[in-house]
C-alpha cells in the first residue's frame, strides 16, 4: 500500500513488520525519528507483544539487543555517528558471538568538529567490525532491505546494518509502498535461534579464546563473510518473487552494458549520479552508474564482471581515509587489480556539503584527475588555511 | 543446529582441567587426641560419646563409654575428671561438664536397665582377679568381654573396695554402686567375697591361666608424729570402712575434729566429720591450698560447709587433746619448704589421719622374681604383667597415680596384656594420635556459652550430692565439646574450598578431591576442631 | 555461623553444605589459590540456582571470574552463562530479561555478575540504567577492591590510601587517594530499587539468605559480595576467609539490606576489632605501619569504620580514631 513517508517513518514500519521482540532505542540526531516511530507503533498496539526499551546510552542499546537476541528473540537497534562509535565495542562483540541483530545506522559524520550531517564515516568505522553492511538509495529500499536484513542476519548468523542516508533520506518524504503484515510474514518466518540462554541446555557463550584456536575463529567468520554475497542475493531474488520490486541484492547496475567510465557510489547519492549520467549519456557520452548494495561483504567478483570491459572507473565516496584517501575506491582498485582500469577517488558530501548535479557532471568529464578529487572543496580557504597550518608544524624547521 | 565455534561451549566442561598439578601443599583430614582423652587415666573415648549425647544417643554413647569404663555412673560421681582439667574449651567459656554427663547417662543406663554387650567367644581360659575394688571388677569385666572365664576373689564381706569403702556416701550412694557392680556379675563374672587371699599359692585359686592382683593400699601409711597420753587419733580409712561395714559402732570424734592431710581422703573425712555430727572440722596441711592433692571441687564443698583449712603446718605432736603444730614456710623461690620456727597449739577432741595408704606387700611374698619398688610398689611391663610370668597387677599397689580411675586405666592394658598373654599372641603396637592444641582450633566457629557449674545443696547428710541432668541438658552440655581435632561434620571445608575439591558422600562424610585441590589451605584454616592439616604434597 | 550449643548443627545447613548442592560453578576452574571471588559466586549461585529450581541465566561482566572460568574448550558452569563485555553486563542482562518476558518464559531469572572494576567503574552506566528503569535482574558485584584481572590497579573500590599497582606508595604519596570509596551500595539506594544487600564470604549462611530473598523479587536488584583476593591484597591463600570475617568485624564491610532505598537490617558486629587488626593482615598496607608511616593513617580508615558502624548501626560503640 502506498504512502507519502518521512523515510524514517517507512524505516520504523518495516521494523515493525518484521516482529522484532525487542527493541532498544537511544536518540541521536538523524536516527532518532525510527526509534521514536517505532516506540509510538509498539505502543499503539501494531506490535504489542515487543519490548520497548529506553537506554541510557548507544553502548547499552546494543548490549541489550546483544542479551535478547543470545535469549532467543529478534532484536533491532538505530544509532548514528558517535552513537555507532560509543557501541563500537558491542558492535564487534554482535558479531563475534554470531548474533543476528539488525541495525539502522542513520549515516552521519564523525566529530570533531561536531557536525549532525551526513556523510559515511560512522560506516567506514564499522567496515571490519563483521557485520554485513547494506546501504539503501532510497526510502523505499532502505524499507525493502530492512525486511531483507533480518532474513540475511538470521540465516547467515551474521549481524546486519542497514546504512540510510542522514536528512537525505531519514527525513525526507517520500512516496513508499509498505506491505502488508501477512506478506511479510511469509517472507520472513519466526525467527529460530541456533544457540540461545536456556536453562534446561546451559551452555557458556562468550568464552574467552586462546592463539590456539582463534585465527579459526576469525577464518570462519571471514568464509562466512563472503558466502554471505550469494545469500544476499537470494534473498533478494526471493524478495523480488514475492513483493514484485527490485530491491537489494549486491549492487545495482545501471547503463553499464556499453559504457566507457562507470560511476560507483553508495546510499542515496546514487539517484543524483543517474541524473547527471543521463544528461551527459543524451549528449553523447557513454556512462554507466553501479550502485553499491553491499558494502560488507565486498562484492568484489560481481563488480569485476559489471567493469572488466571499462576504461575508467569513478568512485564518488563519502567518506576517506585520513592520510591515505577513499576507502571505497581503494576496495573497487583491489576488486579490479588483474583488470586494466583506471579507479579515480572523488571524495564528496563529506558533513553533509551539498552534491549538485554541475559540480558532479564537471567531475566526470575530466580528462585527468587528481589523485583524490575533494568534490566542491573551498580552494581559497583551504589553500590559506593550510599554508598557516603548515608554517605551524613546520615554523621551527625552515 | 549448528554450532558456534569456540565462543560456546557446553556446561561443567572445565572438569577436565586437573588443577590439582597446582599444587605444593597438600590438606588431609587427621584424627587428633583430644586432650580430654590424653589425659583420662581409663583413656576414655569422651569426645566419641559427647557427640552421641549431643546427637541424642544416649544408649550409644552410653555403649562407647562401656568400651574403657564399666562404671559411668559410678565414676561420674567419684572420678576427678582431670578431663574437664585440660578440656580446649576451658580456654574458651569453661570446660564440658564431662563429669555430669558421663554420671547422667550411667544413670540412664541404671535406670534403663542397658546391659553390656555380648562378649567374644568363650576362649576356655581361667583368670582369676584377686580384689574386687574398680581395678579388679574392671579388669574382670575387660576379660570377660574377651571371653574368658573370670573369678574375682575379694576378702571383704561386699565387692566394691575403696568405691565402697574408702568413699563417703553422700559421694557415691551404695544403690548407684550396687547397680554397676551387679552387671558386671550378670554378664558372667562369678564374684566370690569374704575370702581372705593372704597369698597367691593359697590352694582356694586351684588352677588358673593368668591372675591380676588389685589388692589395693589399704592400711594407713606409716606416721612419725610423736603421739602420748592417749591422744585421739582415728585412721581415715579405717573410718569409712566402718561406716560401711558397721554403720551402728562408730569411733566418737566429740565436738572439735581436726584431719590431717590434704588428699581426697582427708577431705573426704572432713565432710564425713562434719556429718557424724562434729561442731568444728579444721584440715592441717603442709603446703598452701592451692597445692592440695584433692580436687577443687570437694575443697571448695568443704569449705562452703564450714570446714576450716589450715595450710602451711604439721602437725608435731599429740598430746591427748592437745595438738602442736609446726608452721611451714616456702623460701623465696617458692620452691623449698621447711619449718619457719613458729608453733600453734590446738585442741582438739580427735585427730583424722589422711595421709595416705600402703599395701599389703606380703600378697606377692612367695615369688622371688616380683620386685617391689622403693616406695613399696610393684613392678610391672607395659601390659601390666610382673616379673612373675602369667601374674599381672595394677591399681594402687603399682607405681603411679592412685586413683580409681587410674585402676580401670590399668585393668583395661592388664585385661589385653592377660588375652594376648593366655592366648600367645603378641600385642601389637599401637601409636597415639597427636594431641589436639587449643592453639590448633578456630573458635569463631564456636558460639560462646558459659560453663555452668553444677549447684550442690548444702545438705550435711549422707544422701548423694547433685542430681543427674535431664536428657535436653545432656544434649545442650555435649554440645559444648569443640571436637578437637577430630572432624565433627561442621562442613566449613566443603563449604569455603573455592575449588569444590571436598566431596561431601551422601553419608555426610567427606573426602578430598585432589584431581582440583591446588592446596590453598583455606580448609584447614576454617576448620573450627584442626581437623585438617597441610602436609608437604609428594606427588610425582 | 557458629554451632551453638542449644541448636543442633542441622538448623544452620545451607546450600553450600548440601551434598547435592548445584556446583553452579564446578572444579577445573583456573582461579587462583585461595580465591575469594570463585568461592563467593559459587555461593551466590548455587543459593539462586537452588531458589529457583535452576531457572537462571547468568550474565558475567568481562573480569577474573569470566576469564578463569570460561576459557575454550573448558567452561566451569553448570548454568547458562553470557559473557559480552567488560562494561556493559547490566544491559546484557536487560535484554535477557526482556527477551525472557517477551517469550513468556520470565519464570526464569536473570542475574549479572562481575567484578568491582565493571560495577563500580566501566559498567556503572549501564548498571545505573538497569537500575533506573528497574529492569528485572538481580546484579551481583563481587568486590575485591581493584582490577586483579589485569594485574592488582586502582578501581573505584580500592579503599584509602591501599596500594595497587597503580598506587605504589613512596616517599610523598600514601597509596590510593579516593577519600571515602565509592559506595555503590549507597548509589544503587539511591535509585530506589526493590532490594539491595552486602554480603560476605566469611558469612555464607548470610549470604545465601540475602541471594534467596533478592532472586525472589521482582525489579532490580542489587547484591554486593565482599571476596579477599590474596594476591592482589597480600596475604596466605589459607587466610581469605579471615580477612573477609575481619573487614566485617573491624566494620569497614558493612553487612546491610535496604529496600526501595531505606536500610532495613544489619549485622551486628559480634566482637569489634580496630581497623588496624584488619589492615595489618594484608600487604597492600603494609605500608601504613612501615617506618615513614604517617600518623594519621590508620585513622583515616578507623574514620571509615567508625561511620559505617554508626551509619548502619552495626553496633553498640566505635571504637576512637
Amino acid at each position: 500500500m502506498l504512502y507519502q513517508l518521512e523515510g524514517s517513518q517507512a524505516i520504523a514500519k518495516a521494523v515493525v513488520l518484521c516482529r522484532p521482540g525487542v527493541v532498544c532505542a537511544y536518540p541521536i540526531t538523524p536516527q532518532t525519528h525510527i526509534v521514536e516511530g517505532i516506540g509510538e507503533l509498539i505502543r499503539s498496539g501494531d506490535l504489542s507483544e515487543g519490548e520497548f526499551i529506553n537506554v541510557e546510552s548507544e553502548m547499552a542499546a546494543l548490549s541489550v539487543a546483544i542479551g535478547s537476541q543470545a535469549t532467543g528473540v529478534r532484536s533491532y537497534t538505530a544509532t548514528s555517528s558517535q552513537g555507532l562509535l560509543y557501541m563500537m565495542e558491542a558492535v564487534y562483540n554482535a558479531s563475534g558471538m554470531e548474533l543476528p541483530i539488525v541495525m539502522t545506522l542513520g549515516n552521519r559524520t564523525i566529530g570533531a568538529p561536531i557536525n549532525i550531517w551526513n556523510d559515511h564515516s560512522d560506516a567506514m568505522a564499522a567496515r571490519d567490525a563483521g557485520w554485513i553492511m547494506l546501504f539503501a538509495e532510497t526510502n523505499q529500499e532502505a524499507l525493502d532491505l530492512h525486511i531483507q536484513a533480518f532474513k540475511i542476519a538470521e540465516k547467515m548468523l551474521c549481524p546486519t546494518m542497514i546504512c540510510v542516508d542522514g536528512f537525505i533520506l531519514t527525513h525526507a518524504y517520500e512516496r513508499v509502498d509498505i506491505p502488508f503484515q501477512e506478506e511479510v510474514d511469509e517472507f520472513l518466518p519466526p525467527y529460530v535461534p541456533n544457540i540461545y540462554m536456556d536453562e534446561r541446555n546451559p551452555i557458556a557463550v562468550g568464552a574467552m579464546v586462546s592463539p590456539e584456536y582463534f585465527m579459526e575463529v576469525r577464518y570462519l567468520a571471514h568464509r562466512k563473510q563472503t558466502d554471505a554475497l550469494e545469500i544476499i542475493s537470494l534473498v533478494s531474488d526471493e524478495f523480488k518473487r514475492q513483493f514484485s520490486r527490485d530491491s537489494g541484492g549486491l549492487l545495482r547496475k545501471y547503463h553499464t552494458d556499453n559504457a566507457k567510465t562507470v560511476v560507483i557510489a553508495m546510499g542515496s547519492v546514487s539517484g543524483t549520479i543517474k541524473d547527471v549520467v543521463d544528461e551527459l549519456n543524451a549528449s553523447g557520452e557513454m556512462f554507466g552508474v553501479v550502485s553499491l548494495v553491499s558494502y560488507r561483504p565486498f562484492p568484489s567478483a560481481a563488480l569485476r564482471m559489471v567493469l572488466k570491459n571499462v576504461a575508467k572507473v569513478i568512485v564518488v565516496e563519502k567518506a576517506f581515509a585520513l592520510g591515505i584517501g577513499g576507502f571505497l575506491s581503494q576496495e573497487v582498485e583491489l576488486a579490479l587489480k588483474d583488470i586494466d582500469v583506471r579507479v579515480i577517488s572523488v571524495v564528496a558530501g563529506i558533513g553533509g556539503r551539498s552534491i549538485t548535479r554541475n559540480l558532479l557532471k564537471e567531475c566526470f568529464l575530466k580528462r585527468t584527475h587528481e589523485q583524490i578529487t575533494f568534490l566542491g572543496l573551498k580552494e581559497d580557504i583551504a589553500a590559506e588555511k593550510y599554508t598557516s597550518l603548515k608554517l605551524h608544524y613546520l615554523g621551527g624547521m625552515i | 543446529m549448528p554450532k558456534t565455534f569456540a565462543t560456546v561451549i557446553e556446561a561443567g566442561t572445565s572438569l577436565g582441567n586437573h588443577t590439582g598439578s597446582w599444587r605444593t601443599i597438600k590438606p588431609e583430614y587427621i584424627a587428633g587426641l583430644p586432650p580430654c582423652s590424653a589425659t583420662c587415666p581409663a583413656g576414655e573415648n569422651i569426645q566419641l560419646w559427647l557427640s552421641l549425647a549431643k546427637a541424642g544417643k544416649f544408649r550409644e554413647a552410653w555403649e562407647v563409654m562401656v568400651r574403657d569404663n564399666p562404671f559411668p555412673a559410678i565414676m561420674g560421681r567419684i572420678c576427678y575428671h582431670s578431663c574437664e582439667k585440660t578440656c580446649c574449651r576451658g580456654q574458651f567459656d569453661g570446660s564440658v561438664n564431662i563429669n555430669m554427663i558421663e554420671r547422667s547417662i550411667g544413670d540412664a543406663a541404671i535406670t534403663n536397665g542397658w546391659k553390656f554387650a555380648d562378649s567374644a567367644q568363650n576362649s576356655g581360659k581361667k583368670i582369676i582377679v584377686v580384689g574386687a575394688g574398680p581395678g579388679g571388677l574392671s579388669a574382670a569385666y575387660f576379660l570377660r568381654k574377651l571371653g574368658h572365664e573370670v573369678t574375682v576373689y575379694e576378702s571383704r564381706a561386699k565387692p566394691g573396695g575403696m568405691m565402697r569403702y574408702g568413699v563417703p556416701r553422700y559421694r557415691l550412694s551404695t544403690e548407684v554402686m550396687d547397680a554397676e557392680i551387679k552387671r558386671i556379675e550378670d554378664y558372667g563374672v562369678k564374684i566370690i567375697c569374704g575370702n581372705k587371699i593372704s597369698g597367691i599359692h593359697d590352694d582356694i585359686i586351684g588352677e588358673f591361666d593368668a591372675l591380676y592382683a588389685a589388692i589395693g593400699a589399704h592400711r594407713a601409711s606409716k606416721t612419725d608424729v610423736i603421739m602420748k597420753n592417749g591422744a585421739a587419733v582415728i585412721d581415715a580409712i579405717d573410718l569409712f570402712r566402718r561406716l560401711e561395714e558397721t554403720p551402728m559402732d562408730l569411733p566418737s570424734f566429740g565436738q572439735k575434729v581436726f584431719v590431717y592431710g590434704g588428699g581426697n581422703t582427708a577431705v573426704d573425712a572432713a565432710r564425713t566429720a562434719l556429718r557424724l555430727g562434729a561442731e568444728s572440722v579444721k584440715i592441717i596441711y603442709r603446703r598452701t591450698i592451692n597445692d592440695m592433692p584433692a580436687h577443687e571441687i570437694e575443697i571448695n564443698a568443704a569449705l562452703s560447709e564450714g570446714i576450716e583449712i589450715l595450710c602451711l603446718r604439721t602437725i608435731n605432736s599429740i598430746d591427748g587433746n592437745s595438738i602442736l603444730v609446726d608452721k611451714m614456710n616456702y623460701d623465696e623461690e617458692f620452691e623449698i619448704l621447711s619449718k619457719s620456727g613458729d608453733t600453734e597449739v590446738f585442741q582438739a577432741d580427735s585427730v583424722i589421719f589422711a595421709i595416705g595408704q600402703a599395701m599389703d606387700t606380703g600378697f606377692f611374698r612367695d615369688f622371688d622374681a616380683i620386685r617391689v619398688t622403693e616406695k613399696g610398689r610393684i613392678e610391672v611391663d607395659r601390659n601390666m604383667m610382673t616379673q612373675e610370668e602369667g601374674i599381672f597387677a595394677g591399681g594402687d599397689i603399682v607405681p603411679g597415680k592412685r586413683s580409681v580411675t587410674t585402676a580401670i586405666g590399668h585393668a583395661k592394658k592388664a585385661a589385653r596384656g592377660i588375652d594376648t598373654y593366655v592366648r600367645g599372641v603378641t600385642m601389637p603396637n599401637k601409636t597415639k594420635n597427636d594431641v589436639a592444641h587449643f592453639k590448633k582450633l578456630n573458635t569463631v566457629y564456636y558460639r560462646k556459652d558459659p560453663r555452668i557449674n553444677v549447684s550442690r545443696p548444702n545438705d550435711l547428710s549422707f544422701h548423694e550430692i547433685g542430681v543427674s541432668y535431664s536428657d535436653r541438658e545432656i544434649v545442650r552440655q555435649a554440645s559444648r565439646c569443640f571436637s578437637c581435632g577430630n572432624c565433627f561434620h561442621c562442613y566449613n571445608c566443603y563449604e569455603y574450598c573455592p575449588d569444590n575439591a571436598i566431596i561431601k558422600h551422601l553419608d555426610g562424610s567427606l573426602e578430598i578431591n585432589y584431581n582440583y585441590c591446588k592446596g590453598c589451605g583455606i580448609c584447614s584454616s576454617e576448620c573450627p576442631c584442626g581437623a585438617i592439616r597441610m602436609v608437604a604434597d609428594e606427588k610425582g | 555461623m557458629s554451632y551453638s550449643t542449644l541448636k543442633d548443627v542441622e538448623e544452620f545447613t545451607t546450600v553450600q553444605s548440601s551434598h547435592d548442592r548445584p556446583n553452579t560453578l564446578t572444579s577445573g576452574h583456573r582461579g587462583c589459590q585461595g580465591c575469594g571471588e570463585a568461592l563467593g559466586a559459587r555461593c551466590a549461585i548455587d543459593a539462586a540456582h537452588r531458589e529457583t529450581n535452576g531457572k537462571i541465566i547468568v550474565v558475567n561482566a568481562t573480569g577474573c571470574l569470566e576469564v578463569f572460568t570460561c576459557y575454550f574448550p573448558e567452561n566451569s558452569w553448570n548454568v547458562p552463562w553470557l559473557h559480552s563485555l567488560f562494561g556493559n553486563a547490566p544491559a546484557v542482562a536487560t535484554g535477557v530479561a526482556a527477551a525472557l518476558r517477551r517469550q513468556g518464559r520470565d519464570d526464569v531469572r536473570v542475574i549479572a555478575q562481575g567484578g568491582d572494576g565493571s560495577t563500580f567503574d566501566i559498567g556503572m552506566g549501564c548498571l545505573s540504567g538497569m537500575f533506573d528503569r528497574n529492569d528485572d535482574v538481580l546484579y551481583i558485584c563481587y568486590d575485591n577492591q581493584a582490577y586483579m584481572n589485569t594485574g592488582v590497579q586502582r578501581s573505584g573500590a580500592t579503599p584509602p590510601l591501599a596500594r595497587t599497582a597503580t598506587t605504589l606508595p613512596n616517599k610523598s604519596y600514601m597509596g590510593s587517594d579516593s577519600q571515602t570509596g565509592k559506595n555503590v551500595p549507597k548509589i544503587a539506594m539511591a535509585h530506589g530499587i526493590p532490594y539491595i544487600a552486602t554480603a560476605s564470604i566469611a558469612n555464607i549462611p548470610d549470604l545465601e539468605e540475602k541471594v534467596r530473598r533478592a532472586i525472589g523479587i521482582h525489579g532490580a536488584r542489587y547484591v554486593h559480595i565482599h571476596v579477599p583476593c590474596p594476591l592482589g591484597w597480600g596475604y596466605p591463600t589459607s587466610e581469605t576467609i579471615k580477612i573477609a570475617r575481619l573487614a566485617i568485624q573491624c566494620g569497614l564491610f558493612p553487612l546491610f539490606e535496604a529496600e526501595h532505598g531505606k536500610q532495613v537490617r544489619s549485622t551486628q558486629i559480634e566482637d569489634l576489632i580496630p581497623v588496624e587488626e584488619y589492615l595489618r593482615s594484608q600487604k597492600r598496607f603494609a605500608h601504613l605501619f612501615g617506618k615513614n608511616a604517617p600518623a594519621d593513617a590508620i585513622g583515616v580508615l578507623q574514620n571509615i569504620a567508625n561511620s559505617n558502624i554508626e551509619l548502619y548501626r552495626l553496633s553498640g560503640g566505635i571504637l576512637n580514631a
